[in-house]
């Protein structure tokens, strides 16, 4: 198995350093970043934007091709990413916003794999009754729903409760606001503003998830095994959790290795709603902003975070299912 | 086909009842007529299908109803509430809400076809391909997969849109970038099934008569996986509306002055706590119009699975799971993604929308 992962992480590692440079030459030709300070008032000199994009690595009077291996020889001599156009660096900068999109996804991802399990799994053993039916139409209604617009119709109903109120139940702007004077204060304040996006996450994860467990809980209710188990006697509570439910989680457990690596890179839109200074926002401002550099780093940060998923969910599989063999 | 062997029960349910009148003739249904059938015995995907016919009609005779252009603006009425001279209400910049919602719909429409369209043609090819022929052909199809699946698809086409492309042609760019992101999952899957396909008897007779591969793809292979490229194709259309409202939500798709679907949700996030009609509009017409989409893309790969009884009453009791069939919707349904690497079937792992970079669609 040894061999096997040392084999894979090396095929990795090349196709990361392909998309990673696909990446940065792209942004790099595609993408101005002198347009940063155009219409500023008062104009800034161009002798100084041109100072500035040099030491960036920058500038346009540098043929892509030269900008690229500075920017592969920064990295692998100093770990330097580069920095945006504006001179901010790109290492601090994701520095800070993995944990920010980690403090935002983690309870909404943990949440939403287990009530998507629990949803998925009971409504299979009712199937086709009516408890199925209206978690079926529900989580199809979910999944057929943007992050975005479920986000802002969260939005528009927590004013409406907050209004009817009179007080500020629901925050909704960024990781924290005003934090009051009594014990705990801050806390309470990051929990008010944790409270919507995590319920977007917590819906979308479970309700995409609920499907999926849903239907490998029906073809492990099906398998032989339980049959068998239940002409034994087990009674049927302890056939369906015992031996339906342990089988049908395998799959799950895939998942949520890979979930664990992949929440780094945040949730897009949910943090774009949510004004929450994570990565997926970062990616989105590092286009916006021009900033080349950004956009190189976060495709491989992101591409990192999804191989480590990949190879830590064939572990687990290998781990919790007998019948994969690694390595073949 | 053998069909009616594969679903006695519904076969010898429409036999009976011709047989009733007369016991020398006997009615046949072909494939497609029993696919059909067990089509529109699904309420979900019949609802779907009203209701997306409906949405095109508006998105085609809709602008004529409504009496205002989504260019026009009126210079009396910035930001009002829905009205009987504005239906749906008024932008910051005085243009018609409906008109809007109507124009971003169709173009919302128009990429989403033509996107899935596009990962189709490409995975079927790529699929079919890299299976038949093997070897270094098969590698190099397959690395490229992977390489694809790492690359954050919605940084590629963000900054492709951001750098060069803009104007009121973005969006074939767009519809071209879409689909172009949206294939691999589906090739490895059609790989697969083509690797269990190429060494049937009838392919083989075929190899050794000496017929082209390419007609022997086209003509034999191809015919047995249309069913998942079908369905591909339909859940795939609301994929990618999904992934262009999202990018131009974030305004990295279309953009002003052409607007669709998820520019126009971008320009009422901003107010939509205080006018709240820019954004509810819209978002409701996106909503029915994936939800539709996904009904009927459920609804054909229920009619098309022989192992599947959502389609009809008969012969429920008989079998508890529902097995694969509903495990490729699930794949199909893009909540699912292969991962990039190795082991194929065990390394099968659910990438959720939201929480990866990856995927312009949903995610």
């Amino acid at each position: 198995m040894a061999r096997y992962i040392v084999r894979r992480v090396l095929n990795y590692v090349v196709l990361l350093f392909i998309a990673c440079s696909f990446a940065y030459l792209l942004a790099a030709s595609f993408l101005n970043p002198y347009s940063v300070y155009f219409g500023r008032q008062p104009p800034v000199d161009p002798a100084v934007i041109e100072n500035v994009m040099r030491e960036c690595n920058l500038s346009a009077e540098v043929s892509v091709w030269n900008r690229y291996l500075t920017w592969l020889t920064n990295i692998f001599t100093h770990w330097d990413w580069g920095c945006s156009p504006l001179r901010v660096s790109v290492n601090s900068d994701i520095g800070i916003r993995m944990w920010v999109s980690l403090r935002l996804v983690l309870i909404g991802t943990l949440g939403g794999i287990v009530v998507g399990v629990l949803v998925g799994a009971w409504t299979a053993t009712r199937q086709y009754r009516i408890p199925d039916r209206v978690y079926t139409l529900l989580s199809l209604l979910v999944i057929c729903t943007p992050s975005f617009v479920l986000g802002i119709v969260l939005q528009i109903l927590a004013t409406k409760v907050n209004d009817a109120l009179g007080t500020r139940i629901f925050e909704f702007v960024g990781e924290k606001g005003t934090v009051g004077d009594y014990p705990f204060a801050e806390l309470v304040d990051r929990m008010q503003h944790l409270l919507l996006p995590t319920l977007v996450l917590i819906l979308l994860t479970s309700a995409s998830l609920s499907r999926i467990q849903r239907n490998l809980m029906l073809d492990s209710l099906g398998a032989d095994y339980v049959r068998t188990a239940r002409a034994k006697g087990l009674p049927k509570s302890k056939a369906v959790m015992k031996h339906a439910l342990r089988t049908a989680l395998i799959p799950t457990g895939t998942y949520v290795a890979f979930t664990v690596a992949t929440m780094f890179v945040g949730a897009i839109y949910t943090e774009r709603v949510f004004s929450f200074p994570g990565m997926g926002q970062y990616s989105v401002d590092a286009i916006l902003a021009m900033n080349v550099n950004g956009i190189a780093a976060t495709t491989a940060f992101a591409g990192v975070c999804v191989v480590c998923g990949a190879i830590l969910s064939d572990i687990v599989v290998a781990i919790l299912d007998p019948r994969v063999r690694l390595g073949r | 086909m053998s069909e009616d062997l594969s679903h006695p029960l519904d076969a010898s349910d429409e036999l009976s009842a011709d047989a009733s009148d007369d016991f020398a003739v006997v009615t046949r249904i072909g494939h497609g007529r029993l696919t059909l059938r067990r089509f529109f015995r699904n309420k979900l995907a019949v609802f779907g299908l009203c209701g997306l016919a409906l949405l095109i009609l508006l998105a085609i005779f809709g602008p004529m109803l409504t009496g205002w252009d989504y260019l026009e603006i009126d210079k009396r009425a910035f930001l009002k509430a829905p009205s009987s001279s504005h239906w749906l209400g008024t932008t910051r910049t005085g243009r018609d809400v409906l008109a809007l919602t109507l124009h971003g719909m169709s173009r919302s429409l128009i990429i989403g076809f033509v996107a899935a369209t596009l990962s189709t043609l490409l995975s079927s090819t790529v699929g079919t391909t890299s299976a038949y022929f093997g070897g270094w052909v098969e590698r190099v199809l397959l690395w490229v997969t992977d390489l694809m699946l790492i690359v954050p698809s919605l940084l590629i086409i963000g900054v492709t849109m951001r750098g060069g492309l803009s104007g009121n042609m973005a969006w074939v760019a767009l519809a071209f970038m879409l689909g172009l992101f949206g294939w691999m999952t589906t090739g490895r899957v059609v790989r697969s099934l083509t690797l269990s396909l190429k060494n049937r008897e009838y392919v083989l007779a075929a190899k050794y008569m000496g017929l082209p591969a390419w007609r022997i793809i086209i003509r034999h292979i191809l015919p047995n996986i249309s069913s998942l490229m079908i369905v591909d194709l339909t859940l795939g259309v609301g994929y990618a509306v999904l992934g262009e409202t999202g990018l131009s939500f974030l305004g990295l798709g279309v953009q002003a002055p052409d607007t669709s679907l998820g520019t126009l949700i971008g320009e009422g996030a901003q107010m939509a706590v205080t006018y709240s009609w820019i954004f509810l509009s819209p978002a409701a017409v996106l909503v029915f119009l994936v939800f539709c989409i996904n009904a009927i893309g459920d609804g054909i790969r229920d009619a098309l699975d022989p192992s599947s009884q959502s389609g009809g009453a008969v012969g429920r009791k008989l079998r508890k799971g529902k097995g694969s069939a509903e495990k490729q919707r699930a794949d199909a349904a893009g909540v699912s993604a292969g991962l990039p690497g190795g082991t194929g079937e065990a390394g099968g792992i659910v990438i959720m929308e939201d929480s990866a970079t990856q995927g312009g669609g949903s995610q």
